[in-house]
């Protein structure tokens, strides 16, 4: 059972009270907040163990290099991966899938082949795709979605055929928290020999995510929404494709020797990490891994379902209340609009009374053109939310209601 | 002004209400102000020597805030407009709202009712 108020105590941030009120934080799709052992970590860095990584003989530089790649560690072990070299540190979620859609495609694509991606991608894991549809002439597919915004599985499989190099979907949406058969996608891409890209920004803040079980081939995800660091994204990716892939970006650490001729690339992971890197965001990483870790994943998934469903219950029961992605397998996330108003409305008196919304499009055009609507109101969830902060939110949004209706 | 937040709002909320809808014809993109969350048209015309000013908008709030410049600056010569001192916003308590960094683009609305009232000035001097 989570000791919620345990939980709670690790966070400062969440005594803050904003326009007067205590802070109700739902925007945790954006970024969670960050336990005190996070905070600490970068503290401590700065503190003791700055120094530039890789490269020092002397004692501070060990100390650096090895903090930072204790957080490679952590994440190799919290995804399963098979080497601590499958795991390519990135700025984030939007600069791994821009690597792989860089070096994946300088190695492997060319012109007429096929990419497939959902209808419900966030920009970052649709944009880089078109980009290559329009200067490398690759044919990009997209799967639709049914009437309860579900992935149309019937439809992805007749998008698959000879010519299909990868698919790249989402495992969980962002807007509206459907987590998708992602088992299933990738057996079938396997049938025609396509490699599979995960985007698991939303999944892994909520539900235990395992390499070894999935068999993906590229997996990215963001620490800053897992309770860590801004500025220290994960590509996870299978060691063969990592060696046949190119560099993504060109500069120190990423060579074994240079000549004026020609240069050979070091080993993984650092062929992939060129420049000096967020080195505090290594530490930081553990430590909010270790945070996650000692509740438990399944608790924490555990705990924010509960809630999910109680918000669900009580949003579905304001007859003014729209909610998006009305399938039963959801993670902590809840999209809905106030009938006939406009989300910003709706953020826009939540936000006067404490509570932290997202409004907008989530980065999600291509799905809101298939919903029809200009964006939605997004409540995610954390570990550290209550079913007090969802009653504080209903009463929000049916004051909204009343004072815009 | 306002007691509280709530009473702020509705204000706002009602002004939004009231304040005459444009036709759907003139809702297109040349009319659109841009670095807003909800998308707002604004529609200048001169008359008599003076700025009128319609606008629209598919967010309440966002409305209520237009409506309360229309209130403010339609009917004012364009000379006027241009050197209008928009501080009283701050002293109605919607101050927050005139951060650049607030998405409802209250500045963009300003800035783009001023830059009309220039280029109509124009027309009436040619």
């Amino acid at each position: 059972m989570l000791n919620i108020n345990h939980v709670r105590q690790q966070f400062p941030i969440l005594t803050e009270t904003v326009n007067g009120k205590p802070l109700v934080y739902f925007d945790n799709g954006a970024t969670t907040q960050k336990p005190q052992r996070v905070i600490d970590a970068i503290v401590h860095y700065y503190t003791h163990q700055n120094s530039n990584i890789h490269r020092g003989v002397h004692a501070l530089s060990r100390t650096a290099t090895d903090a930072y790649e204790l957080g490679r560690t952590a994440v190799q072990q919290f995804i399963g991966a098979k080497h601590a070299h499958e795991i390519i540190f990135t700025k984030g979620t939007t600069d791994s899938i821009n690597l792989v859609a860089n070096s994946f495609s300088r190695a492997f694509l060319k012109t007429g082949d096929e990419i497939i991606v959902s209808e419900m991608e966030h920009h970052s894991n649709f944009l880089p795709w078109q980009n290559l549809r329009d200067e490398k002439g690759i044919v990009l597919k997209v799967i639709p979605l049914t009437a309860t915004q579900d992935l149309d599985i019937e439809a992805y499989k007749k998008l698959l055929s000879d010519k299909t190099r990868l698919v790249a979907v989402t495992q969980v949406s962002n807007t509206l928290g459907v987590i998708n058969p992602v088992k299933e996608i990738i057996a079938e891409a396997k049938k025609y020999g396509a490699k599979v890209l995960l985007d698991g920004a939303q999944a892994v803040p909520h539900m235990k995510v395992d390499m070894q079980e999935l068999d993906a081939d590229f997996y990215a995800f963001s620490m800053h929404k897992v309770y860590g660091p801004t500025g220290m994204g994960v590509l996870y990716a299978k060691e063969e494709l990592l060696q046949a892939m190119p560099p993504y970006q060109y500069g120190g650490g990423i060579i074994k020797s240079v000549t004026i001729g020609t240069s050979e690339w070091a080993d993984l992971p650092n062929k992939f990490e060129a420049g000096t890197p967020n080195i505090e965001a290594g530490p930081a990483t553990k430590a909010a891994i270790d945070f996650v870790n000692e509740i438990g994943i399944e608790a924490i998934a555990k705990h924010e379902h509960e809630l999910l469903i109680y918000a669900t219950k009580q949003l579905q029961a304001i007859q003014e209340t729209e909610i998006y992605g009305n399938t039963a397998n959801k993670a902590g996330v809840i999209s809905f609009n106030i009938k006939k108003v406009h989300p910003f409305d709706t953020g826009t008196l939540l936000d006067q009374m404490g509570i932290a919304v997202r409004t907008g499009h989530h980065c999600t055009q291509p799905l809101m053109h298939c919903l029809g609507i200009p964006g939605t109101v997004r409540a995610s969830f954390a570990v550290y939310n209550t079913i007090e902060e969802v009653d504080a939110f209903i009463t929000g949004v049916k004051k909204a209601v009343k004072m815009l209706l | 002004m306002f007691d509280n937040w709530e009473d702020k709002y509705q204000y706002v909320i009602d002004m939004g209400k009231d304040l005459h809808a444009l036709p759907e014809e003139l809702k297109t993109d040349d009319r659109l102000i841009k670095g807003c969350q909800s998308r707002v048209w604004l529609q200048s015309d001169l008359k008599d020597g003076k700025v009128i000013y319609s606008a629209d908008s598919d967010a309440i709030i966002t409305k209520g805030l237009v409506a309360l410049m229309i209130r403010v600056l339609s009917g004012q010569a364009p000379d006027d407009i241009m050197t209008a001192d928009m501080h009283f916003v701050d002293r109605i308590g919607l101050k927050e709202h005139l951060s650049p960094t607030r998405a409802n683009g209250l500045l963009s609305m300003i800035k783009q009712m001023k830059l009309d009232a220039v280029a109509l000035k124009t027309k009436l001097s040619s």
